[in-house]
């Protein structure tokens, strides 16, 4: 039986590798040749560079702003504390694209605070543009803070509350006990927070791509070589990208502190203070509910915006005509509708696939040891550092010509290669998911089950997979998400026939139609935000790119 | 006295020389073992002694290295464990989480081919058992700790298996629940006769509720008996020192004729006897191992005695257990003596003999350094 899992484990192995792996080596091995020109060019080098720091800084400005609000989260107590706290989670589940388009609607120069501003103060022209590196760390700001937020606000629950008891026992005053006993046991969640917001800026795409202009990072780079057709550029970029990635990953991973055996994980969270002075509640319902109102207002603004009929907005502060219209070419006209139909299919399909291949990696990397357990969660969790826009050319790169004693087809310009980068992108997000469900299942629950008398097919089905249920559907839930609202592998690898909501959202926003972009945005923000609320809230975030 | 002779009564359940290692530790070494039909017993020794390990290749969990198991004549050791039979109570109780008390109970019965009205009715017929009738629909989560024992108890009897197999069924329970449960669980399993072996780390749990008690020590079975074999007539210093109190003298073993064969010098010029419990020659270094009640207080004055100071007292309602450091030739050894509570005062000077009406002490060879 041992002998039959492990074949199937390396059979799986093999075609998880074929999938993640194998077009990353291929790109790796076409683009070294283009690596040297890449390497003397300084246009190259300033992406390369404005990568490094866009990301940066795009991490400290999250950590800034979410740490704080984790603490005022976790541990005071005032009215509307709960709703707020859900409410300021919602900028993860906002498909990167969707957040780009509801900004520009918000703060752009045609936007609503530019109008108001304009209004207010009798200008002729738009007070400011919405452009270039301030532009970009705003949006990453917005959608990442809340990475920093929900770990560390996680972390302060888990804290043992006698960590900090002690320290006030043994003298320690309040702001000493913050900086010598909370602080350090925060470090983990923080790093947590810091990975991913770092890992998505790196490979974050949508906002270079819409305020950039000419100021290109290594994913609007490599796009704009592939689109002009410079793919051996494009490849080398793509490896340089990799390469930075796969270097930040082992840079955090060497930074994590390991574990000192430490306390114990207590259930009971720190008592919540509740404010008493009547200046600090204030205070405190203020600050929530205009955080929660800049949280939330891209959502108003980009559901404003979807009811506002094509050509009937010019310069007015707020628009005259609201109305369905929009909602109603987008069902009517069916290439209009196609662009849904297609990202629904291809996500679920994508997500479906992920969820098998990525449930069977976990179960057989728990169940089995050695090298095929490793091989099988390296392969599982590669894509999570890999940026989006790596993929798709990694992809683009393996399935363009038809080699089949190489395993390598001809599925660019197919319908095929959309979804199978989905399912690439996916599989890390459902992969760890139920790695996490697996590995907190109690094996004596399968032993149990084994000595009442049944077999393994009816353990997995009554047993195993409604106890990590809610672990894979918060992590499908995810996958399913990023997939539909994908922007960034699918500028890459669309075709006329797959192409996805994104794609057409962009084209839309060409064309002026902002109130059919807008309502596209709102569709993709109702099913991600009804997923990540149905399911999501078990789960760590961890989508990454786009 | 052996195990074998212990149990002429034909076994039910066999082992015959289970071995298992995990990497390069051998976590069971030739593991033997003879159940009676009917009888309970417990597999005692301390985490890491190979019981839970014992118990697991009984159901089938685990594969041995060598051995063979033989469950009612058949043997049964290439059966994987849902086929074998065998109902075991795993120390968390592993209920499922996501089915109810009913659900939980039928999860054994379903799938042989039993009808559904037929699947209820035993299931509702185990949950009576162990008192528990009317909780089908019941949520597990919401159960007490000593409930959810009952349910898994009923969980495992349900499908009629041959043997039970509980893992440590106490320690999950409150201390004071688990005298009530002890004596509750002996009584269920008495009065449905089926074969049982528990396992657990201690010894009273173990003296409650089983017929015999096999006590594991790092993979190696020492001893089966009934608990007062394993008390007054342990086989090996090992066994002596796991089970009950003790301390241990050692010296030179001399040879004595009488009902007590043999003595140890415990210091020059005094010689304190008992049985041999394993052969010693004379002179060859031996130790006598010494329960508290085996000791007394005597007149300072007695030339039979061993003198020394009352260090602390444990105390035992209207009699204590006083340890004393002693001194003189012996100084660095302690012993216990069980004594009224009021007969010494801690820090006093006393002189400890041997006292004639207990037991006599059993002496082994020295262990060696």
């Amino acid at each position: 039986m041992n002998r039959r899992a492990r074949v199937l484990a390396w059979s799986l192995a093999a075609l998880l590798a074929w999938i993640v792996g194998y077009p990353l080596l291929l790109t790796l091995l076409e683009g070294r040749h283009a690596l040297l020109e890449v390497a003397r060019r300084s246009d190259e080098w300033l992406a390369l560079w404005r990568s490094l720091w866009i990301s940066v800084a795009s991490t400290v400005l999250a950590g800034v702003l979410g740490v704080p609000l984790a603490f005022v989260f976790a541990r005071l107590e005032f009215p509307g504390r709960k709703l707020l706290g859900d409410l300021l989670a919602l900028p993860v589940a906002l498909p990167p694209l969707v957040g780009v388009i509801a900004f520009l609607f918000l703060y752009g120069e045609s936007g609503f605070a530019a109008r108001a501003v304009q209004a207010v103060f009798g200008l002729e022209t738009a007070p400011w543009r919405l452009q270039g590196p301030g532009a970009i760390l705003l949006v990453h700001a917005y959608s990442m803070y809340v990475y920093f937020y929900l770990l560390v606000r996680a972390a302060l629950q888990r804290l043992d509350p006698a960590l900090e008891e002690a320290a006030a026992a043994l003298g320690a005053g309040r702001w000493r006990t913050l900086w010598r006993v909370t602080m350090p046991q925060l470090v983990p969640a923080m790093l947590g927070g810091a990975l991913l917001a770092f890992m998505t800026s790196l490979g974050s795409f949508s906002a270079p791509y819409i305020f950039g202009g000419n100021f290109r990072v290594l994913p609007t780079q490599i796009t704009t070589s592939k689109l002009n057709g410079d793919i051996d550029l494009a490849q080398a970029e793509t490896v340089a990208l990799a390469a930075l990635a796969l270097l930040a990953l082992w840079l955090f991973d060497r930074a994590e502190p390991t574990s000192g055996g430490g306390s114990g994980v207590r259930g009971v969270a720190p008592e919540r203070r509740r404010l008493q002075s009547g200046r600090a509640r204030f205070g405190a319902i203020a600050l929530g509910w205009g955080l929660a109102l800049f949280a939330l207002l891209p959502h108003f603004t980009l559901l404003l915006v979807s009811f506002v009929p094509t050509g009937t907005w010019s310069t007015e502060a707020l628009p005259p005509v609201l109305a369905g219209s929009n909602y109603m070419t987008l069902l009517r006209e069916p290439e209009r509708l196609r662009p849904l139909v297609n990202s629904l299919w291809m996500a679920s399909l994508a997500t479906a696939a992920a969820l098998a291949l990525g449930f069977a990696a976990a179960r057989l990397a728990l169940g089995l040891r050695g090298r095929v357990s490793a091989t099988l969660r390296a392969l599982i969790a590669l894509p999570w550092a890999i940026p989006g826009t790596v993929f798709a050319v990694a992809l683009a790169t393996a399935f363009s010509v038809n080699q089949p004693w190489l395993l390598r087809f001809v599925l660019v310009g197919t319908p095929v290669l959309l979804p199978l980068a989905y399912l690439a992108r996916s599989l890390p997000l459902t992969g760890r998911a139920a790695l996490a469900g697996l590995a907190q299942l109690d094996p004596a629950l399968e032993e149990a089950a084994a000595t009442l008398g049944a077999n393994r097919r009816r353990i997995l089905w009554r047993i195993v997979l409604p106890l990590v249920r809610p672990a894979l559907m918060a992590g499908a839930s995810i996958a399913f998400i990023t997939a539909l609202g994908d922007f960034v592998a699918s500028i890459v690898l669309y075709t006329y026939t797959t192409r996805p909501i994104s794609i057409e959202i962009l084209s839309s926003l060409r064309l002026q139609d902002l109130g059919v972009a807008a309502a596209y945005g709102v569709l993709l923000m109702v099913a991600s935000g009804a997923a990540f609320l149905l399911f999501g809230e078990r789960e760590r975030p961890l989508s990454t790119g786009a | 006295m052996t195990a074998a002779a212990t149990t002429k009564t034909a076994a039910f359940l066999e082992v015959r020389g289970l071995r298992k290692r995990f990497g390069n530790r051998e976590v069971l070494q030739d593991f033997s073992l003879e159940v009676a039909s009917g009888e309970i017993l417990a597999l005692l020794g301390v985490s890491g002694s190979g019981k839970t390990t014992a118990l697991r290749l009984l159901a089938g969990l685990d594969a041995p290295d060598a051995g063979q198991v033989i469950l009612g004549g058949e043997d049964v050791t290439a059966l994987a464990a849902a086929r074998r039979g065998v109902g075991m109570v795993f120390q968390h109780y592993a209920l499922f989480p996501h089915l109810s008390i009913g659900e939980n109970v039928s999860f054994g019965l379903e799938g042989r081919g039993l009808g559904r009205d037929e699947v209820r009715r035993r299931a509702e017929e185990a949950l009576a058992q162990v008192r528990l009738p009317g909780h089908f629909g019941g949520k597990v989560g919401a159960l007490s700790g000593g409930m959810q024992q009952r349910v898994a108890i009923a969980r495992a009897l349900a499908p009629a298996p041959r043997v039970l197999l509980l893992d440590e069924p106490f320690s999950n329970l409150d201390p004071h629940l688990r005298e009530y449960t002890r004596r509750e669980l002996r009584d269920t399993i008495r009065r449905i006769g089926i074969t049982t072996v528990l396992v657990t780390h201690e010894q009273e749990e173990a003296f409650d509720v089983a017929d015999r008690v096999a006590l594991l020590v790092a993979g190696r079975l020492e001893q089966v008996g009934t608990p007062e074999d394993l008390y007054e007539r342990p086989r090996t210093l090992a066994v002596g020192a796991f089970i009950g109190r003790s301390a241990l003298l050692e010296g030179p073993l001399v040879e004595s004729a009488g009902s007590r064969d043999a003595g140890v010098q415990v210091r020059p010029n005094l010689v304190w006897l008992g049985v041999r419990a394993e052969a010693v020659d004379a002179g060859r270094p031996a130790a006598i191992l010494l329960r508290p009640e085996a000791l007394r207080f005597v007149e300072l004055s007695d030339a039979s005695a061993l003198f020394g100071v009352v260090e602390s007292r444990r105390f035992a309602g209207p009699r204590s257990y006083f340890r004393v450091a002693l001194d003189g030739e012996v100084a660095g050894e302690t012993v216990e003596v069980l004594a009224r509570t009021g007969a010494v005062v801690i820090g006093e000077r006393v002189a400890v003999a041997l006292e004639p009406k207990a037991a006599p002490p059993q002496i082994f060879a020295a262990p060696t350094k």
